[in-house]
């Protein structure tokens, strides 16, 4: 969707350099990085009312099309054909997951030092069921207290 | 109350969620699927798949997706989708400058963050990785085949859902 984004508005709306530091604050943030570029550039453009208008305009499409799918799902999940071509599906969407953790892994560089701690956090969650809100609370907390120890030195 | 419930459940994946429409999945298996039980895995699943193939931000497809399976109606999708995107938006507007200021100041909070994102999405992929999901040899073979079509091959994920849907016909 980014790079939709950056078509669309570099020129009519902002400078090359205004909307990847857009893109660089709504990185920083939590939450649905399209929807936070939105909400940045409509808040540069138009304040509080600009930022909510261009959330809107962000999500709505989705939101439509994701309710007349769910509505047609419901009604055909049960037909035989349907559920053939889930069976299909169903791993692939498991292998489409997948790949984003070796991707990232590879560029942020994850090594023999850093694994251990992707490897815990995959295993708590996934095991033990811990929720992953403790474990992104627990990781910042520990990630400050590790940083001024690390600046102290 | 299914929607206060709903609301507060995407609120907090909203604030939470550090890591994009992939870490997203995480926070949904934990609160929708394993807390409240909502959803079963295989529904989730599909919701996943669904997500992936529509236009628009994964992470609002799945919101909207995931709310209205949830309540049944259009109130429970309107909720999760409002409250998943209210924290950044009350965030980015009253503490942007500050927010991207955290980036050089807490750098190693930042770096823990990415290295926990991996394990979040790790935990997702193994989650959804059960006998609903894997039915026989064959669901193995698939996925194999699908990471290998993504990872290797480059392939981008609409054409290998795709071709999932194709091969799910032929095989099942």
């Amino acid at each position: 969707m980014l790079p939709l984004m950056e078509r669309e508005l570099v020129g009519p709306y902002m400078s090359k350099d205004d909307f990847l530091d857009v893109t660089a604050v709504a990185q920083s943030a939590p939450g649905i990085m399209a929807i936070n570029v939105a909400i940045l550039t409509g808040y540069r453009l138009k304040g509080v009312w600009g930022a909510l208008l261009a959330t809107c305009g962000a999500a709505v499409p989705s939101f439509v099309i994701i309710l007349l799918i769910a509505l047609f799902f419901r009604k055909f999940a049960e037909n035989p054909i349907v559920r053939r071509v889930f069976m299909g599906v169903r791993p692939a969407v498991v292998a489409l997951i997948m790949v984003p953790v070796f991707n990232l892994a590879q560029s942020a560089r994850v090594n023999f030092k850093t694994v251990w701690v992707s490897i815990l956090v995959a295993l708590a969650v996934w095991l033990l069921g811990i929720s992953p809100v403790y474990v992104v609370l627990l990781a910042v907390c520990g990630g400050i207290l590790l940083g001024k120890k690390e600046r102290a030195k | 109350m299914i929607y206060i419930q709903l609301f507060f459940t995407f609120l907090k994946i909203g604030l939470f969620n550090f890591g994009g429409g992939y870490a997203m999945i995480s926070f949904l298996q934990n609160e929708v699927v394993y807390k409240q039980a909502w959803l079963s895995t295989v529904e989730f699943t599909d919701i996943v798949a669904i997500s992936q193939v529509t236009p628009g931000p994964v992470g609002i497809n799945l919101a909207t997706y995931t709310g209205y399976t949830a309540s049944g109606n259009i109130w429970g999708a309107s909720i999760a989708t409002i409250a998943v995107c209210l924290p950044s938006f009350i965030l980015l507007i009253l503490a942007g400058k500050y927010l991207f200021a955290t980036r050089e100041k807490y750098g190693t909070a930042w770096r823990v963050l990415r290295l926990v994102v991996i394990g979040l999405i790790a935990s997702a992929a193994l989650a959804l990785c059960n006998g609903e999901n894997f039915t026989d040899y064959k669901s193995i073979l698939l996925c194999v085949g699908a990471f290998l079509a993504v990872w290797k091959f480059k392939q981008g994920p609409i054409t290998v859902l795709l071709a999932s849907t194709v091969l799910g016909l032929l095989l099942y």
